[in-house]
C-alpha cells in the first residue's frame, strides 16, 4: 500500500496565472504612458456633450493622477489579483485612460464628445452584422472566414443596385449577393466538405477580385451606376430626447436600428427556441443531433444561407448606411475584425455586440484625432482599429473554447 | 410490437458487413447479439436505425414491411438507439439533451425549458433512473451519461431499445446498476437488444442469444443452456481457451521500484498521487481501476513519455526517473501503449516499418544515415510469421489491419528482444476473442522467462486472470493490494469505486 500523503497544489492552471500576470503588466505600461506622455500637455479640454455643455478635464493632473491609480491597480494584480472583478476592474481602467488620451489630445480646446461616440455605434453596424453572420455559421459548425468578401460583395451589390433602382432595392440585392457568397462556402464545406477555412479564404479573394475589376472597367465608366443618397439618421421618438444617449443610440440610421434588433433576435433565438438548441447541438457535436432525427445538413444550410442575408445587411451600410458609393475594397478588412468580435465575443452576440463597440471605438477616436492637432501621423491613427484587434485577441481574449464540431465536416453514415 | 429483419445484405467496398442476416426482435424480452470486433454487430443496428441504407433485404414491422431513410423514421416507428459511444452534448444539460429534437415549445417557437425538465423527471421517476434535469452532462460519470440515454429512448417512447456495448465504460457497480435498469425496461413490456463481445454478459442478462461472425448469424443459442467456451467457439470459428492457463508463479528479485511518485496534469490536478509499488521479476502485477484514475498518467511517467513531479522510478536498483523513453528502452522496458492508434502504431507506416520502429537506429537497421531495408523486411517477416499476424503483405499500411492484427504488431514489436520489464496498458481493448487468448499467453509466456510484467487494464476480468499481484488505483492512489485468487470481483469493484468491503473494514 502507498502511504497517504496529498500534494496541495493551486487550482489554477499555469495559464490562467501567465494571464493574470499580463493583466498586471498591462496596468503598469498603461500608467507609465499615463504619466509620461498623456502628462505632458498643460491645459484644459473640453469634452462637449451637449450644445449648451461643455465638461471640462485639466488634461496634465488628470493623467497624472490616473497614472498613479494604475500604478497602484497593476501592483495590486501582479500581487494578488482581483479574481473575477479583473475584467471589471480592467475595462474601467481601460475607459479612463481612453479619456485621458482624449483630454491629452484636445487639451487647450473642445470637440464633440457625444458626436464621437454616435460615431462609434454607426461605424459598429457593419462589424456587428458581420460577427452575427460569424456567429449563425460557428454555431452551427461552419468556420465563416468569408465575413470579408461578404461584406465586400454586398457592398457592390448595394451600390449598384441602389443606385439605379434606389435604396430598398439595394440592400436586398446586397442581402441576396450575401446569400450567393454564403451558397459557395455552404455547398463547398457541406456537401463537398472541402477545408473551411480555404474555402472561406477564395471566397474573400474572390470577392476582392471581381469587385475590384468591376468598379475599375465599369463603374468608372458609368458613374450614374454608383451614386446614391444615403438613409438619413431618423430620430426615434421620446427615446432621441434623452440627452447624450438619445443623440448616441437613438438618432441613427436604419442600419443601426436593425443591428440592435438582429444582436436581440439572435441571442433569443440561440438561447430560448428550438431552432437555438438545434443550431448548438450541431455546432458542439452534430451526430448527437442527427441520431435524434434533427437534419443536420439541412440546418447548416440554412443557417449558413442565413448568415449571408445578415451580412448582406452589415454590407450594404457602406453605400447605403454611410457614403453613398462602392470603392475598391472599401471594407478594408471590417470582416475581419467582426470575425475577431465573434471570438472576443465568445460565439455570444452580446458580447460580440461589445466586442465590435470597441473597435467602432477605436474607429471614431481615429477619425476625431485626425481633426484635432495631436502630432501623430494620420498614417498611424489609421493602424489604430487593427492595432486594438491585436492587442485584444492576443491578450485578453486568452485560450477561449469555440463550438466544437466548427470546421468538421459531417457525415451522416 | 415485433419486428423481423429479412435478408440484411450491406456491403461496403471490399467488405460485406452484413450477409444476409435474419432476426426476430420481440418486446417483452432481452436479445443479444454477439460477435466479435468486426463481426458487423454495429453495421447491422446501424441499418435498423436508419443510418445505413441496407443493399437487399427488408424490415418488417408487425408483418408490414418498412424503410427507414434516417433515424427519425426508426423513431417514429418505436425503435431507440444507446450507442456506444454517447450521443450527448457535453455542454448541454440533461434536459436538453433528452428534448433535442422533440422540444416542447411555447409561443413564437421558444422553448420550454420546464416543460422538458418536468419530461425528464417524470421518466426519470417512472424507471427509477435519479436524474437531475438540470445537471451539465460534462460534469456526469459515465454511468448516469449512460442514463440519460435511456430517458432519451424511453421519452420518444421506444419498444425496442437497442444498446450498443452498454458495459464498455462502465464500473462493475454500474454494470449491475444497468442490468437491474434492463429488467425494468422487460417488466415495462419493452424489448432490448443487447450489443456485445463478452460472454458472461450474454449469458447473464439474454433470453436469447444470436452469434454473429463474418456479418453472418451462425447460430441462435439458449442462455440457459449455452456455455461460454460454446458460444467463443461459434464467434471465433474454431475451439479457443477462454481461461488463462499458467503455473504459479515464481517471484525473483525485485526489477521495478516506484517510489512516492506522482504526476501532475497539464491543468495543475494531481493525477497520481504519491504512489509506491514494485514489480518483481517473474511475476504479473495488475493495476485494475475505472479509466481515468492516474492510470494513463502513471504508465507514461514509467516510460518515460511525461515529467513526473516528485518521486522516483528505478530498474533493478538503478534510478531511471529521468531517462527519456528511449534509455528506457535501451535498458529493456517494453511497452505495450492503451491507445495503439495514436500511441501504439503509425497507421501511415507499413507493417514492417512499424515492427523496426523502436530498433531503426540500430547497426541492424542502419548504416550511416541510410537504411537497410532488406534487412528490416528479413526482420518483419519473421515476425509477422511468429507472431500469427495475419496480414496480406508487411508492405501494407499498419492501419488497415483489424484491430487484434495492429495490437499483434506492437506486441511482436515490445516482446521480441531480451526485456527486464515489459509494461502492458489496456493489451486486450478492442481486440478480438482469438487475439485475446494469443496476446495473454504471450504475457504469461514472457513472465515465465523472468520478466517483471505490469499490466494496467480497466478490465477487470483480464487483470484477475493475468495477474499474481492486483493493485487498485483510485483518484491518482493506490487503495489496495490484493492477492486475484483470493479476492472476489465484487470487492475489487468496491475498491474501484472508492468504497472498500465490509470484510476489509475491520
Amino acid at each position: 500500500m502507498s502511504t497517504i500523503d496529498p500534494v496541495i497544489l493551486p487550482l489554477i492552471s499555469a495559464e490562467q496565472r501567465k494571464q493574470a500576470r499580463s493583466v498586471g503588466l498591462t496596468f503598469v505600461v498603461l500608467g507609465i504612458v499615463a504619466a509620461f506622455v498623456l502628462g505632458n500637455r498643460p491645459g484644459d479640454a473640453g469634452f462637449k456633450l451637449v450644445d449648451s455643455y461643455i465638461f471640462v478635464i485639466p488634461a496634465q493632473p488628470f493623467a497624472r493622477i490616473l497614472a498613479l491609480v494604475l500604478i497602484a491597480l497593476g501592483a495590486a494584480q501582479l500581487l494578488k489579483g482581483f479574481g473575477k472583478w479583473t475584467n471589471v476592474v480592467l475595462s474601467i481602467s481601460a475607459a479612463t485612460f481612453v479619456i485621458s488620451f482624449l483630454a491629452w489630445a484636445a487639451s487647450g480646446g473642445s470637440f464633440s464628445f457625444t458626436g464621437m461616440l454616435q460615431d462609434t455605434v454607426t461605424r459598429s453596424v457593419p462589424i456587428i452584422l458581420g460577427a452575427i453572420a460569424g456567429i449563425l455559421c460557428e454555431r452551427s459548425g461552419i468556420i465563416n472566414i468569408a465575413i470579408e468578401g461578404q461584406l465586400l460583395g454586398s457592398a457592390f451589390a448595394g451600390a449598384v443596385a441602389g443606385s439605379l433602382l434606389g435604396p430598398w432595392i439595394g440592400i436586398v440585392a446586397a442581402m441576396a449577393m450575401g446569400v450567393g457568397l454564403s451558397s459557395i462556402l455552404a455547398v463547398f464545406s457541406i456537401r463537398y466538405r472541402v477545408d473551411q477555412v480555404i474555402v472561406g479564404f477564395a471566397i474573400n479573394f474572390f470577392a476582392l477580385g471581381l469587385t475590384s475589376f468591376l468598379a475599375a472597367r465599369v463603374l468608372t465608366d458609368h458613374p450614374d451606376y454608383n451614386i446614391l443618397s444615403p438613409l438619413r439618421p431618423i430620430a426615434l421618438p421620446l427615446l432621441s430626447n434623452i440627452p447624450v444617449i438619445g443623440v448616441v443610440l437613438f438618432t441613427q440610421t436604419l442600419f443601426v436600428y436593425f443591428a440592435y434588433l438582429a444582436v436581440a433576435v439572435a441571442t433569443w433565438s440561440l438561447y430560448h427556441t428550438k431552432w437555438g438548441l438545434r443550431t448548438r447541438a450541431i455546432g458542439e457535436y452534430p451526430k448527437a443531433a442527427g441520431t435524434l432525427g434533427v437534419d443536420v445538413i439541412k440546418l447548416r444550410y440554412r443557417n449558413v444561407l442565413l448568415a449571408g442575408a445578415v451580412a448582406g445587411v452589415g454590407g450594404a451600410w457602406w453605400p447605403i448606411g454611410m457614403v453613398g458609393r462602392f470603392d475598391q475594397n472599401i471594407t478594408n478588412g471590417r470582416g475581419f475584425i467582426a470575425l475577431a468580435a465573434v471570438i472576443f465575443g465568445r460565439w455570444n452576440p452580446v458580447g460580440a455586440l461589445s466586442a465590435a463597440l470597441v473597435f467602432g471605438l477605436a474607429e471614431a477616436i481615429q477619425l476625431k484625432m485626425s481633426n484635432l492637432d495631436t502630432g501623430i501621423p494620420s498614417e498611424f491613427l489609421l493602424m489604430a482599429p487593427y492595432l486594438v484587434t491585436l492587442v485584444v485577441v492576443a491578450g485578453f481574449v486568452g485560450r477561449s473554447r469555440g463550438p466544437k464540431a466548427a470546421g468538421q465536416p459531417y457525415d451522416a453514415q | 410490437m415485433q419486428l423481423e429483419l429479412q435478408g440484411i445484405t450491406k456491403r461496403f467496398p471490399g467488405v460485406i458487413a452484413n450477409d444476409n442476416v435474419n432476426l426476430t426482435l420481440k418486446t417483452g424480452e432481452v436479445l443479444c447479439l454477439i460477435g466479435e470486433n468486426g463481426a458487423g454487430k454495429s453495421t447491422l443496428m446501424n441499418v435498423l436505425y436508419g443510418m445505413y441504407k441496407a443493399d437487399e433485404g427488408q424490415i418488417v414491422l408487425d408483418g408490414k414491411p418498412v424503410v427507414f431513410t434516417s433515424p427519425a423514421d426508426a423513431i417514429a416507428a418505436g425503435i431507440g438507439m444507446v450507442h456506444q459511444h454517447f450521443m450527448l452534448v457535453p455542454v448541454f444539460t440533461v434536459a436538453e439533451n433528452v428534448v433535442l429534437g422533440v422540444e416542447p415549445t411555447g409561443r413564437f417557437g421558444s422553448l420550454d425549458i420546464d416543460k422538458a425538465r418536468e419530461m425528464v423527471r417524470e421518466v426519470s421517476d417512472r424507471y427509477n433512473l435519479n436524474l437531475d434535469p438540470d445537471a451539465v452532462i460534462e460534469d456526469l460519470p459515465v454511468g448516469v451519461q449512460q442514463r440519460v440515454e435511456i430517458v432519451k429512448v424511453l421519452l420518444r417512447d421506444a419498444k425496442v431499445v437497442v444498446f450498443d456495448e452498454p458495459t464498455a465504460v462502465l464500473t462493475p457497480k454500474e454494470i449491475i446498476e444497468f442490468f437491474e435498469i434492463v429488467k425494468t425496461l422487460i417488466a415495462a413490456n419493452r424489448g432490448v437488444v443487447f450489443i456485445t463481445h463478452k460472454l458472461k454478459e450474454a449469458l447473464n442478462v439474454a433470453d436469447r442469444i444470436a452469434v454473429l461472425r463474418r456479418g453472418q448469424v451462425v447460430g441462435e443459442v439458449d442462455p440457459k443452456t449455452a456455455t461460454e467456451s460454446q458460444i467463443a467457439e461459434m464467434m471465433v470459428g474454431r475451439p479457443v481457451q477462454l481461461i488463462v492457463d499458467k503455473k504459479p508463479h515464481a517471484p525473483g528479485e525485485v526489477v521495478l521500484e516506484v517510489k512516492d511518485l506522482s504526476v501532475v496534469d497539464a491543468d495543475g490536478r494531481t493525477m497520481v498521487d504519491s504512489v509506491s509499488f514494485s514489480v518483481r521479476a517473474g511475476e504479473v502485477v495488475g493495476i485494475a481501476g475505472v479509466q481515468g484514475n492516474g492510470q494513463t498518467e502513471l504508465v507514461d511517467a514509467l516510460t518515460g513519455l511525461r515529467d513526473s513531479t516528485r518521486g522516483n522510478v528505478s530498474l533493478d536498483g538503478v534510478d531511471i526517473t529521468s531517462d527519456s523513453p528511449r534509455e528506457r528502452h535501451a535498458k529493456g522496458i517494453a511497452h505495450v501503449p492503451e491507445d495503439r492508434q495514436r500511441q501504439g502504431l503509425v497507421g501511415g507506416l507499413s507493417v514492417a516499418e512499424n515492427l523496426i520502429l523502436t530498433r531503426y537506429h540500430d547497426e541492424e537497421f542502419s548504416h550511416g544515415i541510410v537504411m537497410d531495408w532488406p534487412a528490416a523486411h528479413s526482420v518483419a517477416e519473421n515476425l509477422i510469421a511468429e507472431y500469427d499476424i495475419r496480414t496480406p503483405s508487411a508492405d501494407i499500411d499498419a492501419s488497415t489491419l483489424s484491430g487484434g492484427n495492429q495490437q499483434k504488431v506492437i506486441v511482436a514489436r515490445e516482446l521480441s528482444r531480451p526485456l527486464r520489464l515489459s509494461i502492458a496498458a489496456q493489451p486486450t481493448r478492442g481486440v478480438d476473442v482469438g487475439s485475446i487468448e494469443y496476446i495473454h499467453s504471450r504475457i504469461i509466456k514472457e513472465r515465465d522467462t523472468g520478466t517483471a510484467v505490469l499490466i494496467v487494464s480497466t478490465e477487470l476480468d483480464e487483470v484477475m486472470a493475468l495477474s499474481d499481484r492486483l493493485l487498485v488505483m483510485y483518484r491518482g492512489k493506490i487503495v489496495a493490494d490484493l492477492d486475484p485468487k483470493v479476492s472476489s470481483a465484487m470487492d475489487i469493484g468496491l475498491y474501484m469505486a472508492g468504497s472498500r468491503p465490509a470484510s476489509a473494514v475491520n
